[in-house]
């Protein structure tokens, strides 16, 4: 089968992020970018089922800057076969990214399109499934394993009560969970291979897409400080202080 | 502004998670609807009758239905879709799932995860797993909305809902339930628990950390947590893993044994609204950021609080 | 290591600072000029390019003028040029200004930049980049290859996915040999690499000890009131004791951030001082506060820099290659500049190794290449101020300030020095006097406005590092710091460290452990430099680990 990863580039995970003291947004302009660790364990799981033989081609997408090709580049150093940038400077919203997909997948024609359950910048959780309703694909969401039968996957869903595990045909969009797996590391061979791999540029403005964003973000705000703590000496301290809050230690089963 | 809410249950009873739901729906418009989807709905049908608040309760009941998955839950809300501007849903597995596909289908750019609501059309919701607080406007006239349910109040009870069925119902689509492993224990969800205690590498083994956090976690009805550094040890499942690439809770009590508050870790807890560190490091990031820090050696202040509770 | 894949490339240089950029970019330059197909692999343990770079900084824009003179055009973020400029010393309540007339040319700071040496380093990555330079962030390079003749062939990368007891994890990478006509040793102050090569070929054999300070550095987003874009501080005395060298400084960048940060050198003797606690209470100043009151610190980083200067240059080449930057020690420490040095002779060693090439060279000796890098401006730039430490060394801050003033007027107006060249007599490890004949030193308590513990500055380092890995900061033997350094200098290891890596814990029965925290290691190196049992190794954890800075 032929897998579709999109990929986003996203501030590194290892970054305290800072609000701009303006208001206008999380300061971006000065600090480390990687890609969206779960689309990197959606990276890891095709490359996994490429080299299982189960994929027989895998190809990578990313929307964004220019610089997002650092992001595709490693994804081809994790084993991708090719990758697609579709370059756009501005903000480009979940809704705008399915429809980007949807006519990328059009063309490319895969059977599956893998990719993380959610980015960590806006933390929106939409693209998968927004995808599978563009398509009219079935889609199973949070993946925490994923099993290729003929031609229909069977997959281990991270749902509200536990696990679920569920049948779904091809063609199909899975976004995967952080339980699916630990992405490798990547080798300097492996990079070093990467550059040779192909790499091709398209600009998001010529899908005929309506890119306008619907929302507007009108101010991002730090989080609101925490209220200054208190050091307790003893446990009985301790329990007193919680007993002060009304009803905090009422543990209720359910 | 009529508003659909997506009611949750888990087979057998309506999920508090709806309750908050329906008080966020309150804010935002009136003549508001809550939709169940299942087999067997009659007595969750009636709790969620009760909530102050809700006009109608549509069923949309039927033994294909026991296992619908999120994808026919969109279709049925895309199906009964016209009469309403707004569609809610707490942000949890199902909602996560279901709501961006019926965003979609409307042509709809959704707002994940709301915590606050500043306006009919203007909401805050959290961005960098919590780390920056984003204020969003829509433009548009039909909205659909995910609700970070610990950030709203219950709707209270006493409402006098009436009770739909909806009929005919779509038939389920091509994604197919197998089976399902449950939970096994009665334990709160880490992510819905009104109480989390959560323990770190320093408790040293999977042992220490059965017989410190657990029975401090029953006694409190509370949900277990770990650090990433604990999950990695081995000492409990990856489910239990608080941080920005685990689970993002924010209960009402946070009990942090033995962790550092290692910046992954702090940013899926500093939602919590109190927060305990019992740490021997007085160092510790995590004694700063706690409302009350008790340093002290963790093999003996731990079991002493359960002791006393 | 049968697994281990390799390539062949005819240079490889280990660390893109501002040395190894420069030397590759160089190469590069050399080899188009003379139709000589050259190929180069830069190696970065940082996981980005400049991620492991801090650095004050006001830069002297000289190295870069010769190696890319259309800079400005193309964009060097070197934008904010130094408009004034003060030289004080601090009492603890008081500030007093050198009175500019008295200070020798060379202190003026006119002409030089405030910028970010990261930054500077991203913009040359994408320049030797562009060049056709392969340079990979994200791989350490851990060994040197040698061969049986003893000349270097290359070097080693680490391995990838190793558990912390050495055991292969199911991620685990095997490292790689990148096979090298020539090795330049880039890795700045007290390279693992470069020590490793000082020790082998004994390149220090006819220098003095090498000497080191701590330099750390905040970024403060201050009130606009407060904010003198162009305007640059150095400031000597208080929070230090006459006998400690070192000092702060103050640049003012663009965007109303400050850069704040302070220097101590390490040869300071009392085995409780800690430097960290040095600068958060220089920050405490009343000239100080002033600045900082109402801002907001938004990064921090710490590194140790060198400033034995001209005595402590060791031989350069070694059989298959040679150190440059700081991993050699160009420091000019009266200026506190040491990046233009950096570039120049990265760009000189790497004219001596195109020639080689060109000649159909590799893995053999450059010959007399430390008498040729430090020729020119290289000379004129550190003999001059040769003196500078060991008068500060000898006679403490204020008197050796004066004696170093009147050393360079003598030596600008006269062209003759009345000290000759003095020596440095100790290398940093060889000063700690013992713990009890030292006076305890009692920091005051952080107030989370002003002042910050160790913790929360780690913090604002982004440090990626994965916890699964053997300790990085080798012990070569593990009892040494109970048994030999906590008696005798109370474990210094604690105090030096700005990052809270080294700590001496007492388990129930008041037994005291040592423990290392290795995932807070800024990278700084001072553990390695100023263990007095020289106990400690600093060794480069996995590619990719450690600060992710920013702007620094």
């Amino acid at each position: 089968m032929k897998i579709l990863v999109p990929v986003k580039r996203v501030v590194d995970h290892k970054v305290n992020v800072r609000v701009r003291a303006d208001g206008s947004g999380v300061e971006t302009g000065n600090v480390k970018m990687s890609m969206n660790p779960f689309d990197e364990i959606a990276v890891e799981e095709a490359v996994r089922m490429r080299e299982a033989g189960t994929c027989d081609e895998l190809v990578v997408v990313s929307i964004g800057p220019k610089q997002a090709e650092d992001t595709l580049r490693t994804a081809l150093a994790l084993g991708a076969d090719k990758a697609i940038l579709i370059e756009s400077d501005e903000r480009v919203e979940p809704l705008a990214v399915a429809k980007l997909l949807k006519e990328l997948a059009a063309r490319e024609a895969p059977d599956l399109v893998l990719l993380g359950k959610q980015a960590i910048d806006d933390d929106a959780a939409q693209t998968g499934p927004m995808l599978s309703a563009l398509l009219d694909w079935p889609i199973s969401s949070f993946a925490a394993k994923i099993e290729a039968k003929d031609d229909a996957l069977e997959v281990i869903e991270e749902a509200d009560n536990g696990r679920e595990v569920v049948t779904l045909p091809l063609p199909a969009i899975v976004t995967v969970d952080l339980q699916l797996n630990q992405p490798r590391n990547v080798s300097l061979p492996s990079v070093i291979k990467a550059k040779q791999k192909p790499l091709e540029r398209l600009a998001a403005a010529d899908f005929g897409v309506d890119l306008a964003p619907r929302l507007e973000i009108l101010a991002t705000r730090a989080p609101d400080p925490r209220p200054e703590g208190k050091r307790v000496g003893s446990v009985d301290e301790l329990l007193a202080a919680l007993r002060s809050h009304a009803g905090l230690l009422e543990g209720e089963a359910r | 502004m009529s508003v659909l809410v997506l009611g949750h249950h888990n087979g057998s009873a309506l999920s508090p998670a709806t309750a908050s739901v329906v008080a966020a729906a309150r804010k935002i418009g009136a003549d508001i609807d809550v939709l169940l989807v299942g087999h067997n709905l009659t007595s969750i049908a009636s709790e969620a009758a009760q909530l102050a608040g809700a006009r109608k309760v549509l069923l949309a009941e039927s033994a294909d239905l026991a296992e619908a998955r999120a994808t026919d839950i969109s279709d049925i809300m895309f199906a009964i879709a016209d009469p309403y501007s707004t569609f809610l849903s707490a942000a949890n597995a199902l909602g996560k799932s279901a709501m961006p596909r019926l965003a979609a289908k409307l042509d709809v750019q959704q707002i994940t995860e709301i915590t606050a609501i500043l306006g009919p059309d203007t909401f805050e919701r959290p961005i960098y797993a919590g780390n920056a607080i984003e204020t969003v406007k829509t433009g548009q006239i039909r909205n659909v909305i995910t609700v970070r349910t610990t950030s709203f109040e219950a709707a209270a009870k006493g409402g006098e809902a009436v009770i739909e069925h909806l009929s005919p119902l779509p038939s389920t689509g091509a994604v197919k339930l197998l089976r399902t492993e449950r939970d096994e224990s009665d334990r709160p969800k880490l992510d819905e628990a009104r109480i989390v205690v959560s323990g770190g590498v320093s408790l040293g083994s999977a042992a220490e950390f059965e017989r410190l956090v657990y029975p401090l976690a029953d006694k409190l009805s509370a949900a277990v947590g770990a650090s990433r550094a604990a999950v990695d040890e081995g000492f409990v499942p990856n489910e239990c893993q608080v941080g920005q690439t685990g689970k993002v809770v924010a209960p009402e009590l946070y009990i942090a044994c033995g962790i550092s508050g290692a910046i992954q870790h702090v940013a899926g807890m500093r939602g919590a609204k109190v927060i305990v560190a019992i740490n021997s490091d007085p160092e510790a990031p995590i004694v700063k950021l706690a409302d009350y820090a008790l340093v002290a050696d963790l093999f003996e202040a731990v079991p002493e609080l359960t002791e006393k509770l | 290591m049968a697994d281990r894949e390799s390539m062949q490339v005819d240079v490889v240089v280990v660390g893109a600072g501002p040395a190894g950029l420069s030397a590759a970019i160089r190469l590069k330059q050399n080899a188009l000029k003379s139709g000589n197909d050259v190929s180069i692999v830069v190696l970065e343990k940082a996981a980005e390019i400049g991620g492991h770079i801090l650095s004050g900084a006001v830069i002297d824009p000289v190295g870069l003028n010769e190696l890319v003179p259309d800079w400005q055009q193309k964009g060097a973020p070197l934008a904010t040029q130094v408009t004034s400029d003060r030289f004080r010393y601090f009492t603890s309540s008081r500030a007093f200004d050198f009175p500019t007339p008295l200070l020798p040319k060379l202190f003026s700071n006119h002409g030089c930049y405030i910028a970010s040496l990261g930054d500077l380093c991203r913009w040359l990555g994408d320049e030797a980049e562009a060049l056709g330079v392969d340079v990979f962030p994200g791989f350490a390079a851990t060994e040197l290859l040698v061969d049986d003749m003893n000349v270097v062939k290359g070097v080693v990368t680490g391995d990838m996915g190793r558990d912390r007891n050495g055991e292969e994890t199911s991620g685990f990478t095997p490292g790689m040999e990148l096979h090298a006509r020539y090795t330049l040793i880039a890795e700045g102050a007290r390279g693992s690499l470069a020590k490793k090569a000082i020790a082998r070929y004994r390149l220090d054999r006819e220098a003095d000890p090498q000497k080191f300070g701590l330099g750390i550095k905040e970024i403060w987003q201050v009130a606009p009131e407060n904010h003198r874009e162009g305007h640059v501080e150095h400031i000597l005395g208080w929070p230090l004791d006459d006998a400690t060298g070192g000092g702060g400084f103050v640049y003012h960048a663009a965007g109303n951030q400050v850069i704040v940060g302070h220097v101590t050198h390490l040869n300071y003797t009392n085995p409780h001082l800690s430097p960290f606690d040095e600068f958060q209470r220089f920050k405490t100043h009343p000239e100080m506060r002033k600045l900082l009151e109402g801002g907001q610190r938004i990064a921090f980083g710490a590194r140790a820099m060198t400033s034995g200067g001209w005595q402590s240059v060791p031989e350069l080449a070694f059989p298959g290659g040679a150190l440059i930057g700081c991993s050699a020690g160009f420091m000019n420490l009266p200026r506190i500049k040491g990046s233009h040095t950096a570039i120049l002779s990265g760009m000189r060693t790497a004219d001596l190794f195109s020639a080689a090439l060109l000649d159909g060279r590799g893995n053999d000796v450059i010959e007399d290449a430390k008498n040729k890098v430090l020729a020119g401006a290289l000379h004129d730039e550190l003999h001059p101020v040769r003196n500078a430490k060991p008068l500060l060394s000898s006679f403490g801050t204020i008197a050796g300030t004066v004696l170093t003033g009147i050393d360079l007027w003598l030596q600008q107006l006269l062209k003759f020095s009345p000290f000759g060249t003095m020596h440095h007599k100790h290398a940093d490890n060889d000063t700690l006097h013992l713990a009890r004949n030292s006076t305890e030193i009692l920091y005051p308590k952080p107030d989370g406005v002003l002042t910050f513990d160790r913790a929360s500055s780690v913090y604002l380092a982004n440090i990626g590092h994965d916890e699964n890995q053997p300790v990085h900061l080798k012990l070569a033997d593990a009892s040494v710091p109970i048994r030999h350094n906590l008696p005798q200098y109370d474990e210094p290891a604690r105090f030096y460290c700005p990052a809270g890596v080294y700590e001496v814990v007492k388990d129930a029965s008041g037994m005291p452990s040592f423990r290392i925290n290795a995932a807070n290691c800024v990278h700084c190196k001072t553990c390695d430099i100023k263990d007095p049992a020289q106990n400690i190794t600093w060794t480069p954890p996995e590619g990719g680990s450690g600060p992710n800075y920013r702007g620094m």
